[in-house]
């Protein structure tokens, strides 16, 4: 990192208006906790007579296990237990709350197995007094395992006669529902199949110039759509390019690995873990362990990182609790480094093929992509139709067709990772921009402003009414304009020479954006006789802060300074709302909107308890100032009193009636809080039209020593289209974070894996090192547009995903402008690529070598 | 890279080299290889394996008498003897840094550093850093004012490491500062907005110094 400057930052601008707390910076009410080390995380928590548990992990990427004879193991003194795949709970139906039911994937995920599917997946689990104990027994266990044939790589199972990763195939497939007869109602679709699917030698040619092979996809709405007329686009394009780029596989790596302890007490199972989730994650335990719901305690005060890979429950929750029934005391699961990566998920990486054709104004008039997920064994995640949904609403193609493909493979399993599917789709769109910029002589902030999306965007394909999804806003031109300003651009563009001795300089810009949010959650407050307010927040504390706060929203429009308010989070045994998982950037659009719901129907219950304490109609009364009393002055009560008067009064006030259009989550934590002040509920029922997505515009530049390859981030600028602010410091927090966590995937981080063996290579942090404090650009800054989304009435939105495309491709495009288009055609780009590409003068990576 | 005044730390004389520990490892009677994370419960004695032994210990000010095993990490004696889970366990082999301590006033990766190795030696931790007031410490201060980490699973390691740098180098320039603490991960990835709140820390800590 070159020390030369110490950062002097601009001047921040003012966010929040006229607002006491929304657009505010405050000291968040979970830091003490945090600062002190009185913070409990899951590995934290202890329990009398707590047992220990270690995992016996599969050595092999796919095989059977043939014989397994546990009597040595536990004939062992300290031994208490072992868990098998045997013992392990059928996979229940789930039902959402309209009614549908999910039906459970027999062929899915199921924590412990007898056919492990990768290397790494646990087998059996063991529980005994201590963990030197249960790593004797592991010992002692005699296992004999029949190999099976296995596949690492996605093309190599789609070629003729290549191996299937699954007994059965290489995809997933769902059978068509039954057809339905008029006014029945729809029967829940067929359970998912695992099935075939191989190209021939001739979709098998191009793979050897480093093209990526493209064969049939089979028919299914999400994976293979079209609009406009994308033949006659290429026909009329003044430039068309056609170009494979990789991006890799890399694991979320948690600093917190998802250790977990668990017990039972009175039929009720205590779970103590880490989630992106605290109340979303109790329905999840009861469907894997197929108990009532209500019988689940879950404590998730803290989470040390999720980033996609602790959504709700998983087989790090159930193992513990399993073995803890069996043995009948509890256990604590601590997971190592190494599990994490195999059990911790990871980003898939994309093979992706993208043929564009640029007007000469460089507006894209026809895209072809295709993207190939490398999915690993289980349930498919989502990232090969996201990357063509964001490529269409970013870049705004003109006609565009997408094809998309998830292929299971014998490697660890996926997750969503922070904008899983766009981040990759960005990072292939990018690079093309980038060179079509230079190849048709524009300006590399032009070209993205001209497909740059605005107003009411659409994006995908049409619907069979013909109409097309679009965005509720979108307001990157001006992030891009303002963007461009504020980094200099133009300046730094016109810089002479860019090469000083052997150090090359380079500037990239990218645009990037994800989902911003979704509707429909509970907000679920408490005012207490003494006059101070709770929160009751079923939000995980993932560290973003949007757990707290959202619900500034709510004091806000009760006119209550924050001193008085508190905020309750951490486990459903403290009676918390229905609340989203902090998944899909969220949080802070669905939990503002539930916030604001329940701070409008709180000030109509003051205003209710006014006018049946004081006379009078409740619209003569406002709240304001702690107290609710006559428009202009005169009588009131103060919200101790009001609330006192709720108790009085019982019913809808004081909890013992809830409002009928909250969860039945929420409807029972109000159950619990009946009595003990004003208990107001809302559901967030505000429309919108349109989906909802943030923006990012992206700025880097980098140093390249042509003679090392080495580089240097030197600078960075990322500027957001959120909607309006909610907390200036921690969105600067996710902005700058999520763009060094997509930094990441540009500069080092990436599984390498032994094709011979099947066996993961990258089992630590060290092997594919997440960036350091040194490794992030000297300066960094950031900035928000503050335009209020249209479609929400606090006018925030989500940002945890949306700078993670745009963290990666600046980089990568800055790197392309430094040393020319013909370097580097798959991420990271190490030194070794930059070097060996120069001294060659083509380059030296083989783009669809998978696992380099 | 012009100061490396944060680099100083690694020449402590009394420092374990990393085949000094596993040399020690190996003497306490434990495989290395067996696995990651290895400790005997309190009082437990079954199969084979170390015994404990009785031995007093300098933490956070205190004298702590604590049974351990000769292959015991401190990090595991911290967390599971003497109840300061303020101290993380992230990698378990000295790559994150969240398990840092000041051992005589240096960071050191208590993962890393067997517990009857510093029987001599002062001991602290994230838990004894404010005030018996519960007055922070200035660098946990500075990240109350600047809202500094995420998750902070990577917090306390970080705060040691900050404070034990800042003893070597009171006013440092961000650039010595994010040498000086180079060895920690944060997978927030909010080193900008950390090393933000541990200037703010050093800042405050130089004030009340004069005052």
């Amino acid at each position: 990192m070159p020390n030369t400057v110490d950062t002097n930052k601009s001047a921040q601008p003012v966010y929040g208006g006229k607002n006491k707390l929304i657009g505010k910076d405050y000291p968040t009410a979970d830091l003490y906790a945090k600062v002190t080390g009185k913070a409990k995380y899951a590995e934290d928590y202890r329990a009398e007579g707590m047992l220990f548990c270690r995992l016996l992990l599969s050595p092999l990427p796919h095989a059977r296990v043939k014989h397994l004879d546990l009597s040595a193991a536990l004939a062992m003194p300290g031994v208490k237990g072992i868990l098998t795949a045997d013992e392990l709970p059928a996979p229940a139906d789930s039902l959402t709350d309209n009614g549908t039911v999910i039906r459970a994937n027999k062929l899915g995920e199921r924590g412990l197995t007898n056919e492990p599917l990768y290397q790494g997946e646990p087998i059996l689990a063991v529980a005994a007094v201590d963990e030197l104990t249960a790593v004797e027994a592991i010992e002692k266990i005699h296992i004999e395992f029949e190999r099976l044939p296995f596949a690492i790589d996605p093309l190599d199972t789609l070629r003729p006669g290549g191996p299937n990763p699954r007994v059965g195939g290489n995809i997933w497939h769902r059978p068509p529902a039954a057809l339905m007869k008029p006014g029945e109602r729809p029967a829940p679709p067929p359970p998912i199949e695992i099935k075939e699917l191989k190209w021939t030698e001739a979709d098998f040619a191009e793979a050897k110039q480093g093209r990526m092979p493209m064969g049939h996809v089979p028919e299914d709405p999400a994976n293979s759509w079209s609009y406009g007329d994308v033949e006659t686009g290429f026909k009329n394009a003044a430039l068309v390019l056609d170009e494979t780029f990789v991006t890799p596989d890399t694991s979320h790596q948690c600093l917190e690995p998802r250790s977990t302890m668990a017990y039972w007490q009175n039929g009720k199972v205590h779970v103590y873990t880490g989630t992106q989730s605290m109340i979303q994650t109790v329905p999840a335990v009861a469907r894997w362990l197929n108990i009532d719901p209500s019988n689940v305690v879950l404590v998730s005060e803290y989470t040390g990182g999720g980033f996609g890979s602790k959504g709700t429950a998983a087989i790090s929750l159930i193992i513990p609790a399993l073995l803890s029934k069996k043995c009948n005391a509890p256990v604590m699961m601590r997971i190592s480094r190494e599990e994490e990566h195999f059990i911790g998920r990871a980003r898939p990486s994309l093979t992706g093929r993208m043929k564009v054709g640029f007007s000469k104004e460089g507006r894209i008039v026809a895209l072809d992509m295709f993207s190939i997920i490398n999915n690993g064994p289980y349930d498919a995640v989502g990232d090969a139709p996201t990357s063509g949904r964001i490529v269409s609403l970013l870049y705004q193609p003109q006609a565009m067709r997408f094809r998309g493909l998830t292929i299971l493979t014998n490697t660890p399993p996926r997750g969503a990772q922070s904008a899983p599917g766009g981040m990759q789709g960005i990072s292939l769109m990018e690079p093309i921009l980038a060179k079509a910029a230079r190849k048709l002589g524009l300006d590399q902030v032009a070209i993205r402003r001209i497909n740059a999306p605005e107003g009411k965007p659409p994006f995908g394909a049409a619907n069979s009414q013909g109409k097309r999804a679009y965005a509720t806003s979108s307001f990157i031109k001006q992030a891009l304009d303002r963007g461009a300003e504020k980094f200099n651009w133009n300046e730094r563009v016109a810089r002479n020479p860019k090469r000083i001795g052997t150090k090359v300089r380079g500037v990239g810009v990218s645009m990037s954006c994800y989902s911003g949010g979704s509707t429909g959650f509970d907000g679920l407050t408490l005012i207490k006789p003494d006059g101070r307010i709770c929160f009751q927040s079923g939000i995980g504390n993932l560290g973003t802060e949007s757990v707290i706060d959202v619900h500034r929203v709510t004091a806000e429009i009760l006119g209550v300074p924050w001193e008085k308010c508190d905020v309750c989070w951490g486990s459903n045994s403290k009676n918390v709302a229905w609340s989203c998982v902090s998944g899909g950037s969220q949080t802070t659009h669905a939990m503002t909107r539930a916030a604001h719901a329940v701070g409008m129907e709180a000030k109509l219950r003051l205003q209710e308890i006014a006018a049946k304490t004081l006379g009078g109609k409740p619209e003569d009364y406002e709240v304001a100032n702690e107290r609710v009393f006559r428009k202009g002055g005169g009588a009131g009560l103060t919200l101790a009193q009001a609330a006192q008067k709720a108790i009085q009064l019982g019913g809808i006030y004081d909890g013992h009636e809830s409002n009928p259009d909250v969860n039945r989550y929420t409807k029972a934590s109000i159950k619990a809080l009946a009595g003990q002040g004003l208990v107001v509920s809302a559901r967030d029922k505000y429309p919108r039209d349109g989906s909802t997505y943030s923006f990012v515009a992206s700025f880097a530049e980098v140093e390249v020593d042509v003679e090392t390859g080495k580089y240097h981030l030197l600078d960075f600028l990322a500027y957001a289209d959120v909607g309006s602010v909610l907390h200036p410091k921690t969105l600067g927090g996710q902005v700058m974070g999520r763009s060094v966590l997509g930094m990441g995937h540009a500069i080092g981080q990436k599984w390498v894996m032994d094709p011979a063996y099947g066996a993961m290579l990258s089992r630590r942090f060290h092997h594919s090192k997440p960036p350091t404090i040194l490794d992030i650009p000297a300066r960094m800054e950031w900035a928000a547009l503050d335009i209020p989304d249209p479609e929400t009435p606090v006018g925030s939105r989500g940002i945890g995903e949306p700078p993670v495309g745009g963290g990666c491709s600046a980089i990568l495009n800055a790197l392309s402008d430094a040393v020319g288009d013909e370097v580097f055609r798959r991420a990271p780009v190490t030194p070794d690529t930059i070097l060996a590409a120069l001294e060659a003068g083509r380059p030296m990576q083989h783009p669809l070598m998978a696992h380099i | 890279m012009a100061d490396m005044a944060g680099t100083k730390k690694t020449e402590h004389t009394k420092a374990v080299s990393r085949r000094k520990f596993i040399q020690g490892v190996i003497a306490g009677g434990a495989g290395a290889s067996s696995a990651t994370y290895l400790f005997r419960a309190s009082g437990v004695v079954s199969g084979a394996g170390a015994r404990e032994r009785l031995i007093t210990l300098n933490v956070n000010g205190q004298q702590r008498r604590v049974d351990v095993m000769k292959q015991e990490t401190l990090a595991m004696t911290l967390r599971y003897k003497l109840g300061l889970t303020g101290t993380k366990i992230g990698c378990d082999r000295a790559e994150c840094g969240a398990c840092t301590v000041l051992i005589d006033d240096v960071p050191r990766y208590s993962c890393s550093t067997l517990t009857h190795t510093v029987r001599n030696a002062k001991i602290v931790t994230v838990e004894g850093l404010a005030a018996a007031d519960g007055t922070l410490h200035p660098v946990q201060q500075g990240i109350l004012e600047e809202q500094g980490f995420q998750c902070a699973f990577c917090m306390s390691g970080f705060i040691m490491a900050t404070t034990g740098f800042l003893k070597t180098n009171p006013n440092p320039t961000r650039a010595e500062l994010a040498h000086g603490i180079s060895g920690n991960l944060c997978r927030c990835q909010d080193y900008d907005k950390i090393l933000t709140a541990m200037m703010r820390g050093a800042e405050l800590m130089r004030g009340a110094r004069h005052a």
